[in-house]
């Protein structure tokens, strides 16, 4: 346990990676950049995570109530928004790439000489 | 650092969340591998969103509900939107 | 160099990739066990300092503004860029539209889509709305918010027709919306410049109750801030992207 959800960051990141050097199109490489980033989400929640602790919300809690560490929560949170705008200009530049060349295939464009 | 010596303000026993943690992040992990292999772009946006909810029950579990709120509205939400919108103009020019 | 070439080669690539950062993430503390000074530190003197019991929006929002700035100027470029991009194709397109859309119809949306999406408009909106205006208190922000803000504006999109959408956020406006989001951010920053602090430091009042709407001072200002410029910013996104899809459909009917 202590090990282990690292060992599932690794997977997905892996996984990811496949999915990108074979992919025949360019949406489905985006998609699989999304869950490449994902990995990372779940590496920075791993990293401070406290066994036993609440979430850092003292809302209803009595103050110094042990809690996981708010810091990587607010890097997490901002990053999940921004990949979804970066996303998007990808998608944009997929769109224009289509319309310039006829073909959302990576390993097509690769061999453009355009 | 063993369980029993760890103070915590949870109702349910430390190992039951053990087990929590380890269920989803099993899942997730199987999850990641479906979108990969999910080769049809149209397809791929579905298990997406799949992935998105088990990644905001994820963070949840993590103990991070701010993460599981941005996750869950970007994952289950913009992404779908914006990818399917991208493919129904690729689809469109291609005809 | 043939795909399975390819694959070969980053199968032996990746597994050596995998390999380092394993061992590496195996020479962490281990899950559970944070050893880190800086988290701690912050959970012992947030709600002291900044009367926000949202321990994560006072991180983002007072004690990391500086990152918050530049992760909303991410946003606030992405969707720029994407205008970019996309416009400067439209102008070919046009003159092409009449061809491309002969002989195509429009499948009507369903009465369910159209009514579910209705009803959950107004719920998304108000949603929005509080979660953008609760960051200092709850599970909250001006992030999170501004997403939800920005659904509630699609559905009108899922509801209706593209027309519609469009008259409800017009481009214009939504522009001037996100840059006064983002604008609104900087100033509150450099307002306390001129007060003499430091740059984004907390100046107003910290309220007397943590975790009331009204307390932690400029933390609740930048979250509306954010709120604003991030539902513009995805607004703006969808709607470039419909009018990549929808322009045809448009002109023919």
């Amino acid at each position: 346990m202590a090990v282990f959800p690292f060992v599932v960051v690794v997977w997905i990141l892996g996984v990811g990676l496949y999915g990108i050097v074979t992919s025949r199109h360019l949406v489905h490489l985006i998609v699989c950049l999304i869950v490449v980033q994902s990995s990372t989400y779940v590496l920075l929640l791993g990293v401070g995570y406290v066994t036993g602790a609440v979430a850092p919300y003292y809302f209803d809690v009595p103050d110094h109530t042990p809690a996981v560490d708010p810091v990587v929560q607010a890097l997490a949170l901002t990053d999940v928004v921004v990949e979804a705008a970066v996303t998007a200009l990808l998608l944009s530049f997929a769109i224009q790439a289509h319309k310039r060349f006829g073909t959302l295939d990576p390993q097509e464009l690769a061999s453009l000489k355009g | 650092m063993s369980v029993a010596s760890v103070h915590t303000p949870y109702t349910v026993p430390l190992a039951m969340m053990d087990v929590l943690q380890v269920t989803v992040l099993l899942l997730v992990a199987a999850a990641a591998t479906g979108v990969v292999l999910t080769r049809q772009p149209a397809r791929q946006v579905v298990v997406l969103s799949v992935y998105g909810v088990l990644l905001a029950v994820l963070f949840l579990v993590f103990q991070a509900p701010d993460v599981t709120l941005s996750e869950l509205t970007i994952g289950a939400v913009v992404l779908p939107i914006i990818l399917l919108l991208t493919l129904a103009k690729v689809r469109k020019r291609e005809e | 160099m043939t795909p399975a070439q390819r694959r070969w080669i980053f199968l032996v690539a990746g597994a050596g990739l995998v390999a380092f950062y394993l061992w590496g993430l195996t020479g962490l503390p281990g899950f559970g066990n944070y050893p880190g000074p800086y988290g701690t530190a912050i959970l012992r003197v947030a709600v002291a300092q900044t009367q926000a019991t949202g321990v994560v929006s006072a991180v983002n929002f007072d004690y990391r503004g500086f990152d918050t700035v530049g992760e909303e100027f991410i946003l606030f470029t992405a969707a720029a860029g994407m205008a970019v991009v996309l416009r400067h194709l439209r102008g070919e397109r046009d003159r092409s539209a009449l061809d491309e859309a002969a002989g195509r119809d429009v499948p009507a949306t369903s009465g369910a889509v159209r009514m579910v999406a209705l009803l959950f408009t107004g719920p998304a909106v108000v949603m929005g709305w509080w979660l953008a205006s609760h960051a200092q208190a709850s599970p909250s922000g001006g992030f999170q918010g501004g997403v939800v803000l920005a659904t509630g504006f699609v559905l009108v999109y899922l509801a209706g027709e593209f027309l519609v959408f469009k008259r409800f956020s017009p481009v214009d406006l939504t522009d001037v919306v996100e840059a006064v989001g983002a604008a609104g951010f900087v100033a509150t920053g450099l307002t306390a410049v001129f007060l003499g602090m430091p740059y984004l430091k907390d100046f107003l009042p910290l309220g007397q109750y943590p975790g009331a709407v009204s307390s932690s001072g400029t933390i609740a200002l930048i979250s509306f801030f954010v709120g604003l410029e991030v539902a513009a910013a995805f607004i703006l996104i969808v709607g470039e992207l419909l009018d990549q899809t929808l322009l045809v459909r448009h002109r023919e009917a």
